[in-house]
């Protein structure tokens, strides 16, 4: 096994330090307990304080523990909490649409539906909350794998079964539809999952750009996509859409 | 929120504005004919507490920001005053205030219906018979959150008041008084009306007559000339006079839950609609007959449309339901959001045998036990903060059940569906759950805002916007529904441990006289 890397090591013990009870720490201090020159103590002090980890106190010049570990300890988006945002911008895209919405996150291999809005008639529906959908064949597994590194290692190593004829499975053929949506900022699904099936998603990012989850315009494949073009006002009801949810989770605007 | 709407279908009008005017903020909220948001604006107003138990607002404030939140909401949809049909009202109910007809100027802050400075007042003015002594008048027990009482005590507690109300210088209204009466011009000719849903919380409005019944007036001692005149709930008041919607017919008044059960288009007899917030409301319309309440409820009215004869509703309040997740979140620290509460009580199948009974101020409806307090029932070594989770969210929907089964029972018609809306209905978990417990379907509407909507639909009614309640129930739009998926032995069973976790909250305080 190859040797560990010192600087690394000592910073872990400086975070250590530091993590004990309220304490703010002077150079001298930290130095000494890990017996480190206090020329080097600084260096890696500094490091840390740039990546947001510590934290010096401006009047005192101690050392504190910093904002961005907090950060992550808490970066996991609970989905109740989307689902909460994303209520009242879904509603209304259902409204303006005239279709059902559902929101769905990255969950076991596939697309978990964590919310469900349903098409705005007097049919009769079911809601599809805690559903699962294929990541390589529906508008918001596409999504999810064009935008979440996680979702695209996934899809990449998972069998792509074919569902319709036009189901793409082949991997270039997958990869190259992926860089298109990453271009187009979202993806579609034209009876690849269901016949006579079609949707039209787009991401749904958080306060640091990281995909949370993905949303979808779903209904019948002669309204969505009338004589094989995806209405494309459609495309950008959904696409407004995912941008206010991530602005109520918020992201800056992109 | 206006940006959203980058690729909606509103055209060019017209529109119809909704004014909340609520408990902490002030709204209104811009709609097109199909009942979907143009635009919104919101401004909070001061919670001022000179006391324990006191919650007052400055009426000055409140008139302030509902101007500004109405400019607000029409400069951000982009139209003018041309384009908006007519204004409706919707209000915080029984928050109770007196004006100087003359100078327009509050004679007192507003007593807000939480306060509870009336309570010895109340149990005085029961005399021998106790808290119901006026209730098959007015369907309402004697409780300090009623506008009646409120009145009383700023008669008797502000220097010469008494006296300038004899002389007929002071004006009463609840809120929606205040702002129609500003709206309509104040000094210069102001309109002093309130609508039936208004005046049947005052104690003061005899429910079969709906006029203002001379012996109560008598017996807590208000002087008729401070009362404004009771109007229906969808009729032109009268014209704004100034502000940035000048000539615009005011044309309804409803209060905060009687709105949303119009909003939900609750106009059939047996329909009900339970709003989730920090508290719950629960409505069920009962027809042309005002029905007697043995379970706790309370007889208000729905609404009334123009001349149209009245409609009345039954009336359940939860008081804890959203504030026990909150309870959840900051004073036991178990979640850090409101929304986690679903994922921690996903993370088991069941209760694992516990049962939550929040009565952390007394059991209210339809057990009305303030001797009673909060209990965890059925622990054992393997109950989990996650079970504890699942006994909050179950608690909210036992309660909903206690109050449908009462409704049913007063009015002899069973619950064949449940309308919901309010901030929990995002709760998916709970959603099921109440679905389940109520062996009924719930089902959710497309717009949250059921309460601003009501005030829209009764003011475009009134003002032939929409023709008839048929088509407000064709803008209706079902966003979610959730069907029972209980076995009817697993919702008995558990339903009779929640009522022995009920029985044992009972009695705990042992001193106060109830």
């Amino acid at each position: 096994m190859a040797k560990n890397i010192q600087s690394l090591e000592r910073a872990a013990a400086m975070l250590r330090l530091l993590a004990g009870g309220e304490r703010r720490l002077g150079l001298s201090d930290i130095a000494s307990s890990l017996g480190l020159a206090k020329g080097t103590a600084h260096g890696i002090l500094r490091t840390l304080q740039l990546e947001g980890f510590v934290e010096q106190d401006a009047a005192s010049g101690r050392y504190q523990l910093g904002a961005e570990l907090l950060r992550l300890g808490n970066s996991y988006l609970d989905v109740h909490e989307l689902r909460a945002r994303a209520l009242v911008w879904t509603d209304d895209l259902a409204r303006s649409s005239g279709e059902s919405v559902h929101l769905g996150v990255l969950h076991q291999h596939g697309v978990l539906i964590v919310h469900h809005v349903f098409r705005p008639d007097d049919s009769r529906q079911v809601l599809e909350v805690g559903a699962m959908q294929p990541l390589h064949s529906t508008a918001l597994g596409k999504v999810l794998s064009a935008y979440d590194p996680v979702a695209h290692s996934e899809v990449m190593e998972a069998e792509r079964r074919s569902f319709t004829g036009r189901t793409v499975t082949e991997a270039d053929a997958f990869e190259s539809m992926l860089d298109l949506i990453r271009a187009q900022g979202w993806a579609a699904d034209a009876e690849e999952t269901w016949e006579g099936v079609a949707a039209v998603a787009a991401p749904v990012h958080d306060r640091r750009r990281m995909p949370v989850g993905a949303v979808a315009v779903t209904g019948a494949v002669e309204r969505v996509a009338p004589g094989g073009t995806l209405r494309p006002e459609l495309i950008a009801a959904v696409r407004d859409c995912a941008r206010a949810v991530s602005r109520d989770l918020g992201a800056g605007r992109f | 929120m206006t940006d959203a709407h980058t690729t909606g279908t509103h055209g060019t009008g017209p529109f119809i504005a909704a004014i909340d005017q609520g408990t902490t903020s002030s709204r209104c909220i811009v709609f097109d004919k199909d009942g979907r948001i143009v635009s919104v604006d919101q401004k909070e107003h001061e919670q001022i507490f000179p006391k324990p138990g006191w919650v007052e607002h400055d009426a000055t404030e409140i008139w302030e920001n509902v101007q500004e939140v109405v400019a607000g909401a029409i400069v951000k949809a982009g139209i003018t005053s041309a384009d908006v049909k007519a204004i409706g009202i919707t209000n915080q109910r029984e928050t109770t205030l007196l004006w100087d007809k003359n100078t327009g100027e509050p004679v007192h802050n507003a007593l807000v219906w939480q306060d509870t400075r009336t309570d010895a007042l109340c149990k005085e003015l029961g005399r021998n018979v106790g808290q119901d002594r006026f209730r098959r008048e007015t369907g309402l027990p004697l409780a300090s959150y009623f506008a009646g009482p409120k009145v009383r005590w700023l008669l008797d507690n502000v220097e010469g008041l008494r006296e300038r109300a004899e002389a007929g210088d002071i004006l009463f209204g609840t809120m929606d008084s205040w702002v129609i009466w500003n709206l309509t011009g104040g000094t210069d000719g102001g309109v002093h009306v309130t609508d039936v849903t208004n005046a049947s919380r005052t104690l003061l409005m005899n429910l079969h007559t709906m006029a203002w019944d001379e012996k109560i007036l008598a017996s807590i001692g208000i002087p008729a000339a401070v009362l404004p005149e009771i109007r229906s709930s969808a009729e032109v008041y009268g014209n704004a006079k100034g502000g940035i919607l000048d000539g615009v017919p005011v044309a309804s008044a409803l209060g905060d839950q009687q709105a949303a059960l119009f909003g939900q288009t609750c106009f059939a007899e047996g329909e009900a609609k339970s709003t989730y917030g920090t508290g719950t409301f629960m409505l069920m319309n009962t027809g042309s007959t005002p029905v007697n309440s043995y379970n706790g409820l309370l007889t208000t009215v729905g609404y009334q449309i123009g001349d149209k004869p009245p409609v009345y509703a039954l009336e359940g309040s939860i008081a804890v339901t959203g504030s026990l997740v909150q309870w959840m979140r900051d004073q036991m620290g178990l979640i850090k959001s409101a929304a986690e509460i679903e994922t921690l009580a996903s993370s088991v199948e069941d209760n694992g045998g516990a049962y939550f009974v929040p009565a952390f101020s007394g059991l209210f409806a339809p057990y009305w036990r303030p001797d009673a307090r909060g209990v965890i029932a059925g622990l054992t070594r393997y109950v989990t903060k996650a079970h504890i989770a699942r006994a909050v969210l179950e608690a909210t929907a036992w309660q909903t059940r206690e109050i449908s089964d009462a409704m049913t029972k007063d009015s002899g018609v069973e619950l064949t569906a449940l309308k919901v809306d309010g901030g929990m209905t995002s709760n998916n978990l709970l959603m099921q759950t109440l679905a389940d417990f109520l062996d009924a379907p719930v089902v959710r509407p497309m717009v949250a805002e059921t309460t601003c909507l009501g005030a829209a639909y009764a003011a475009g009614l009134a003002v032939g916007f929409w023709p008839d309640t048929d088509a407000l129930r064709a803008n209706w739009r079902r966003a979610a529904e959730w069907t029972p998926r209980m076995d009817t032995d697993t919702r008995a069973r558990e339903y009779k441990s929640w009522l022995k976790a009920v029985e044992r909250t009972m009695g705990w305080i042992e001193d106060e006289e109830s």
